[in-house]
């Protein structure tokens, strides 16, 4: 990093958006799979977990960049547990405090993000060798990136799932077969294995715009 | 023909590449190829040259489908008027199915050989003729009741994350087919299990006494109950000739087990299906009978071996699915293996667990994942052998 750069340069803006499309953790760098499986069923808990996940990866990311001098080589991942941890359960307690529902709806995952590929891959990768501020935002950015695959699989997993968005119903209830209409919710949907497909279809889609992202 | 023949040659210009018509060229060529036997040469390397190619393959499997499926469409009918309590003749009953039916074979092959031309075009492959048979083979898996667009999600679902998305006919792992059932199982249970949805009964209601359940749900029921309460032959109320003949509600195809096994009879003289695949999934599913009934801790577990064939979708199966040439195995001692293996879990599923009332489907489907690793360890048990000879000797 050079010493005289602003603090939103054209290098560090990169850390931002960056994870958003070519270097995404979900379809790209593939880390962070499980909990995009098992949160996506509605939209509501996928945006909780998604913000939850950028602040823990951007504050641990914060604080382990500051430290990262200090931080004694053989003991780096206890380090980086402890930072990490305490985060989550602060995380925890916000959410237990004031969405109590969607907490329960997330129930261990919250506690899980503790093990989150993410968090520890971009502790490894990029805040042990970086400043503090660039550390923040690629925190930032990949928790930004790991939300925005996670709101698009929600997104069609609580539509086609259970016919609505957000909560709110979506498909007009005289449609179903059990009010005499024709449709019915997909049942597949609610099961993880579909959240793998929709996953498959985003990197399908996704690689198949930028063939350099291919690899072999 | 001759006349065909002309105009055909005379289009194919149009279709090359910067023709008026070239996004058509991959379906133009199936139609081609499938009215004449096509003149195309293998541009490198030695190849066996036969009349019998991929398409006259499929061809002869869907001759060997028609029984299973005119016997379908009569049984339709003839479920419906037995349940709303009418008699009619023969043709009125034939017709009922036959308008039941042929809406879900035409959907089935319009959105499965839709999509697979849009591939091959977008490829710039030829159209292969592997949707023929799975066109028809779908529309025999399903109740008869299930609503048209879910049999296109269905099929759409299994065309392109079962087939397309693995490079197209003769690359899938698992068979399309089954994929679109169990699709359609799983996201749609409530039109694919319980004992309303095998009988087409229109706006009218049921007589008294007509249940519409499957001799397989009726089995497993009878399985919740202690034993000494369990009705005579296990529960089933159909006579075991109803259930060989297949007037017995169940999915389109597989009721019949005459029709089934004349379809054997042909993919067999014909030396399509293989004949090791089918015996030994049947003999794997008697041995897991007959381990059953030496547990028989209940009613359904004490169903004679040799009934299980006869219930249910076992025999379609066996003979439809299980001698699919791309995702079963491909070595001989292999399909002696992946055959058994099948027929083994297809009668475990059914029997021991309640949640799945046809495990043939599950079975097949766990098995055709396997398949390369069985093909592995033969060829390479083969090689060890053929070696320890070698080295022996010299």
């Amino acid at each position: 990093m050079g010493e005289k750069e602003g603090i939103f340069s054209k290098k560090n803006l990169k850390l931002l958006t960056n994870p958003l499309s070519n270097a995404n953790p979900i379809t790209v760098l593939v880390l962070g799979i499980c909990s995009a499986l098992a949160v996506t069923a509605q939209l509501k808990p996928a945006v909780v977990m998604s913000l939850s996940v950028t602040i823990v990866t951007a504050f641990s990311n914060l604080i382990i960049s500051f430290i990262r001098n200090t931080i004694p080589n053989r003991i780096r991942i206890i380090v980086q547990l402890v930072v990490v941890a305490a985060l989550v359960i602060l995380v925890d307690q916000v959410l237990k405090a004031f969405v109590y529902d969607v907490s329960k709806q997330l129930s261990v995952f919250v506690g899980l993000i503790i093990t989150n590929c993410i968090l520890m891959g971009r502790l490894e990768a990029f805040a042990l060798g970086n400043k503090p501020w660039p550390s923040f935002l690629d925190g930032i950015g990949n928790g930004a990136g790991y939300g925005l695959v996670l709101v698009t699989i929600a997104f069609f997993r609580e539509l086609f799932g259970s016919g609505s968005l957000w909560g709110y119903k979506i498909i007009p209830q005289e449609w179903y077969i059990a009010n005499g209409g024709w449709y019915s919710n997909n049942g597949m949907m609610i099961l993880p294995p579909m959240a793998l497909i929709i996953v498959g279809v985003i990197i399908w889609i996704q690689r198949s715009k930028k063939p350099e992202l291919i690899e072999d | 023909m001759k006349i065909l023949r002309d105009w055909i040659d005379k289009q194919k210009p149009k279709l090359e590449k910067g023709g008026k018509f070239h996004m058509f060229k991959s379906g133009f060529g199936a139609v081609e190829t499938f009215l004449f036997v096509p003149n195309h040469t293998t541009r490198q390397g030695s190849h066996i040259r036969d009349y019998v190619d991929l398409k006259r393959t499929m061809t002869i499997v869907i001759v060997a489908l028609l029984p299973a499926l005119l016997f379908g469409m009569y049984n339709t009918g003839y479920q419906h008027y037995m349940a709303t309590g009418q008699m009619v003749s023969f043709w009125p009953v034939f017709f009922f199915g036959f308008k039941r039916i042929l809406p879900i074979i035409i959907v089935s092959y319009v959105v499965g050989l839709g999509i697979e031309i849009a591939a091959a075009q977008i490829r710039g492959h030829q159209v292969n003729e592997g949707y023929l048979v799975t066109g028809m083979l779908i529309p025999l898996i399903m109740p008869v009741t299930t609503p048209l667009w879910m049999i296109a999600v269905s099929v759409a679902f299994s065309v392109i994350f079962a087939k397309e998305v693995f490079g197209g006919t003769g690359m899938n792992i698992w068979n399309p087919a089954l994929v679109a059932r169990a699709f359609l199982f799983f996201a749609y249970p409530s039109q694919m299990s319980g004992d309303s949805v095998w009988v087409s009964l229109g706006s009218k209601t049921v007589v008294d006494g007509f249940s519409g359940a499957t001799p397989l749900s009726q089995a497993a029921t009878a399985a919740l109950k202690p034993m000494a309460e369990v009705a005579s032959n296990h529960g089933i109320s159909y006579s075991l000739m109803d259930m060989f003949a297949g007037f017995i509600p169940g999915s389109i195809g597989e009721t019949s087990k005459i029709a089934i096994l004349i379809g054997a009879a042909i993919l067999l003289l014909t030396r399509i299906g293989n004949w090791k695949i089918m015996f030994s999934t049947i003999l794997g599913g008697l041995f897991m009978g007959f381990i059953l009934n030496l547990i028989a801790a209940n009613s359904y577990m004490t169903v004679p071996a040799w009934q299980h064939l006869i219930m249910g979708g076992f025999l379609f199966g066996a003979v439809f699915m299980v001698t699919d040439p791309v995702s079963g195995a491909q070595t001989s001692t292999g399909k002696w293996i992946y055959g058994f293996l099948v027929g083994l879990f297809g009668i475990m599923i059914r029997v021991v667990n309640p949640a799945y009332p046809e495990g043939m489907m599950l079975s097949i489907l766990i098995m055709n994942m396997f398949a390369p690793l069985i093909d592995y360890y033969v060829v390479q048990s083969n090689i060890r052998r053929r070696l320890k000879r070698a080295l022996v000797k010299s």
